[in-house]
């Protein structure tokens, strides 16, 4: 199998004898070790396994590896800057005590930072709509919607 | 105040442990309002023994705890651990241990933190541990019934106490005064009469020293004293899972480990004969594909194919090509269509007495007004976000096993009976868990990862798909309430019937109803209804069932808080009036007794949440408020939900308010974020959600059959506590139960139609 070069978290990743239709999520898991990116549905349903492709919120279960071939992916792993500085939305979600089990939120993070570097000042219907597609089982919504409100408000899309 | 679970337990209601016995494995009365220890009997005795001789068990190995071992540098000093539960080193470090399944319901945090509050540091110098699996040193370790906060509510305290106390007596020792001249404050010691201050740190070798005290004798801290306990505090994992780090059980990774599947017949209890294993063994990535046969026992291992691969997208691969021939001879039959037609004939015909107070017949005879009602409410799967996995590795002889379990003291004696392994060479990992709820109170894909790894030289991660986990749940246990109330003249509730039709296993004796599938008297908490009888009828069911969110609460507090309604509505009364009315005067109805009702804090939550919600304001037309209270797993909640109803049946719910008592709230954050969990997850099981099936097999495979409620749909919560000098309880259950009511009474305020049948989406609602 032909050898697929991607960027992961800013460092070029090459990857070989992996099946060019091995989605994205067990990529990152199986064979990079990055298992902060969860499995929840492998249909796109729960938005458990979001990352960034290009800065865009995209469900890593359905998204094949032959279709991020010399594209940039972001996970949750690199969602922070350099050393100890979170991404304003980690720093939220902290400070609101949002998770509960946490599975989920990862994901939840990725969309949502998708969703602010589109958008700086989100609408409470801006943010439901960019969050539709991430189930918290745990039901941490109110909470959620906090976390977004409060870092958009300290300039989140960082 | 009591101040010891093991002297306060009602022993007679422990009988968890039958549940799990083989012989009535499929069965199980309700552990919703009854203490259960999760624990063999034999293990109770010998721990309350020890208690009762004023040591918990735990202290007697002192200084030489294996769960946070001493690793102190010699020449610098030993540090400090005076029992499992916690240890300072010389450097001043505090590590406190966790010692049960986090699931979601905080436990994490708020359990090392009552061991912080009574050692006396600051909860920012604390470092938490997932504690190791040991009885002796942690007793029971489990997540479920409500359990983690009134079981370890006295014995965290005293494992604090005693810590404070020794670093007190070093402190005194050293300077050659008496411990009264010396108090405890935020990890120093310091001297009353003259100022002077040693750090725990420093006293850390000199207190390794002391004799440690009785857990009982030592002196606990009033709750007024309290630094950390009550206040809003942040989860102790949250930086870790904003950034990904590996924490749950599916995010082990071992080196050389592969990853695997198991299938087993979509038909309940069908048996695998044969496979294309030739066939899937050839396919990219497979190691290793085989048949295990099993050991019949739905709570360990079924029959079923395993298949390992190098990846876990080729295990799944692999088993979407797998061609299996199941042998359905013993296989489950069972239909929910024919179930719920059965049922609806059965109930209008009397039911097999169970159990009556009073006299029914003559309430109804004496009747001025009879109400009749029928109400339906289906199976369910706890559906967690992570999907049952575990990870496993059998290698000289000894089994590892990296769990994300609510049950973890089960694995060892259930894997040791299935392969033959001594428990002594089973270690077990507590990885943290993505959703509870219940379904992991079961150990099944455990004992199926050390099946297969037993049989494979390599660390081995079995991962459920989601369909599988959602074809293999143990489920909440459907059921139907057929119910007649009469009033007299005056408008007051003279009496009660339920029939109340529920499944009891197929194989058993039929003396007992599935798990969860329980109903008592005091389960109705109405106690001023004269005259009450229980009708019972049990069809064989061959579904696994389990343990979900606050067991058999969870429905009857539907059936009973929506029934309160109905009957004020047919009295034309106030329901909030009403519903106090069959409270009565304030008592406990048996003095004492955590499990029994008492009136007077159902009286004060409901009463505080119709201040909160505005009861009995207007409001306009189209929207509609309900109220419904619940008493489980020792909490008392009283919620009322907003709700506006259009034209096209379409639910929005504006505002839910709780009102909850739990005597104290040990963590406000983590107290709430269960409360909002609550509401949410009783809105989801409300708006949509239905497990059905036919010939045995499941039919809902994924969130588009069996929908979780989504951000747009989230109302906005309210959470109010009373808080009460009783001692603390549990959060992950009791808010729970009165949600689905609150809202079906709002909405027949809102619009005239009452809900009888759940989900609602089934009487053509939307939320």
């Amino acid at each position: 199998m032909a050898t697929i070069t991607l960027t992961v978290n800013q460092a070029i990743r090459e990857l070989s004898d992996i099946d060019p239709t091995t989605p994205l999520l067990w990529v990152l898991r199986d064979h990079l070790g990055l298992v902060g990116t969860k499995f929840g549905c492998g249909k796109g349903l729960c938005g458990s396994c979001t990352v960034h492709l290009e800065g865009v919120a995209v469900r890593s279960c359905t998204m094949p590896l032959a279709s991020v071939a010399g594209r940039s992916v972001t996970t949750i792993e690199g969602l922070a800057g350099e050393g100890d500085e979170l991404h304003p939305l980690q720093e939220s979600w902290i400070e609101q005590d949002v998770p509960q089990c946490g599975y989920c939120q990862a994901g939840q993070i990725m969309s949502a930072a998708a969703l602010l570097n589109g958008n700086a000042k989100p609408s409470d219907d801006d943010i439901d709509t960019a969050m539709s597609g991430n189930i918290c089982r745990c039901g941490t919504y109110q909470r959620i919607r906090k976390a977004i409100r409060a870092a958009a408000e300290k300039g989140g899309a960082a | 105040m009591k101040t010891d679970f093991y002297d306060s337990a009602p022993i007679p209601d422990i009988d968890l442990p039958a549940q799990f016995a083989n012989s009535e494995r499929r069965s199980g009365t309700l552990f919703g309002n009854e203490v259960e220890a999760f624990m063999p009997r034999r293990q109770f005795l010998k721990m309350s023994g020890i208690a009762g001789g004023g040591l918990v068990l735990a202290f007697v190995l002192g200084g030489e705890s294996r769960a946070l071992a001493a690793e102190g540098d010699e020449a610098s000093g030993k540090p400090f651990s005076p029992n499992a539960f916690l240890r300072i080193g010389v450097d001043g470090s505090v590590v406190i241990a966790a010692k049960n399944p986090e699931v979601g319901q905080g436990v994490k945090t708020s359990l090392p933190m009552i061991v912080a509050e009574e050692l006396e540091v600051p909860w920012e110098s604390v470092t938490v541990e997932q504690s190791t699996i040991d009885k002796e040193l942690f007793g029971p370790q489990f997540a479920g019934g409500s359990q983690s906060t009134p079981q370890n509510w006295t014995r965290l305290r005293q494992a604090g106490a005693v810590g404070r106390t020794m670093l007190v007596s070093a402190a005194a020792k050293a300077w050659g005064i008496d411990v009264d001249q010396c108090r405890a404050e935020q990890g120093f010691v310091i001297n009353v009469e003259n100022g002077e201050r040693l750090s725990y740190g420093e006293l850390a070798s000199a207190a390794a020293e002391l004799p440690i005290p009785a857990a009982k004798a030592v002196t606990l801290k009033s709750r007024s004293e309290y630094k950390l306990l009550g206040k809003w505090i942040t989860g102790v994992d949250n930086r870790a899972l904003v950034t990904g780090r590996p924490l749950f059980g599916i995010d082990t990774r071992l080196p050389g480990m592969l990853y695997a599947v198991y299938a087993k017949c979509p038909s309940f209890g069908g048996v695998a004969k044969s496979a294309n294993l030739e066939e899937i063994r050839g396919m990219p990535g497979v190691v290793d594909a085989f048949i295990l046969e099993g050991n019949g026992d739905e709570l360990a291992l079924l029959s079923g194919v395993a298949i390992v691969a190098k990846s876990t997208h080729q295990a799944f691969q692999a088993q979407k090509a797998l061609q299996v021939e199941w042998d359905r001879s013993g296989a489950s039959s069972d239909s929910w269509e024919a179930v719920k037609a059965q049922a609806g004939s059965l109930a209008k015909e009397p039911g097999e007495l169970d159990s009556e107070v009073g006299d029914f017949e003559s309430a109804l005879a004496s009747a001025g007004k009879v109400v009749e009602s029928y109400y339906t409410y289906p199976f369910l799967s706890h559906a967690n976000l992570e999907p049952q996995n575990c990870a496993a590795w059998f290698r000289n002889g000894k089994m590892e096993i990296w769990a994300p379990s609510q049950m973890p003291q089960r694995i060892s004696g259930m894997i040791a009976g299935l392969l033959g392994i001594e428990e002594s060479a089973i270690t077990i990992h507590q990885k943290r868990i993505g959703g509870g709820f219940g379904r992991r109170l079961m150990n099944d894909y455990v004992a199926e990862v050390c099946a297969i790894a037993h049989r494979v030289d390599a660390p081995i991660q079995l991962t459920w798909t989601r369909e599988a986990d959602m074809a293999h749940d143990f489920y909440r246990v459907g059921g139907f309430h057929s119910l007649k109330g009469t009033l007299d003249e005056a408008g007051k509730w003279t009496g009660l019937l339920d029939h109340f039709i529920t499944f009891k296993p197929q194989d058993g004796d039929g003396s007992k109803p599935l798990r969860g599938g329980n109903l008592a008297g005091r389960h109705v908490q109405l106690p001023e209804i004269p005259n009450n009888r229980i009708e019972k009828t049990m069809l064989p069911m061959q579904v696994p069932t389990g343990w979900w969110r606050a067991p058999g609460s969870c429905s009857l507090a539907w059936v009973f808080q929506g029934f309160v309604h109905e009957m004020a509505v047919a009295a034309g009364r106030d329901h909030l009036e009403f519903l106090l009315e069959q409270l009565g005067e304030r008592r406990w109805l048996e003095e004492g007794k955590k499990n029994s009702l008492n009136t007077g804090r159902a009286i004060d939550v409901i009463k505080l949440a119709a201040k909160k919600s505005d009861w009995g304001r207007g409001l306009p037309e189209g929207r509609g408020r309900g109220l419904a209270f619940y008493f489980s797993h020792f909490g008392y909640f009283a919620e009322v939900a907003e709700v506006t109803v259009d034209a096209d049946k379409r639910v929005t719910v504006d505002r839910v308010v709780v009102a909850g008592d739990v005597g104290m709230v040990l963590n406000k954050s983590g107290g709430e974020n269960q409360v909002e969990g609550s509401v949410i997850d009783g809105l989801s099981a409300l708006a949509g959600q239905e497990i059905s099936f036919a010939d045995g097999a499941v039919r809902e495979s994924n969130f588009d059959d069996y929908p979780l409620l989504r951000m747009p749909s989230q109302p906005p919560i309210e959470v109010h506590w009373l808080e009460t000098d009783y001692d603390p309880t549990g959060l992950g259950e009791p808010a729970f139960p009165p949600l689905a009511a609150a809202v079906t009474n709002a909405i027949f305020d809102a619009c005239g139609h009452r809900i009888r049948t759940m989900p609602i989406s089934k009487e053509g609602f939307t939320v």
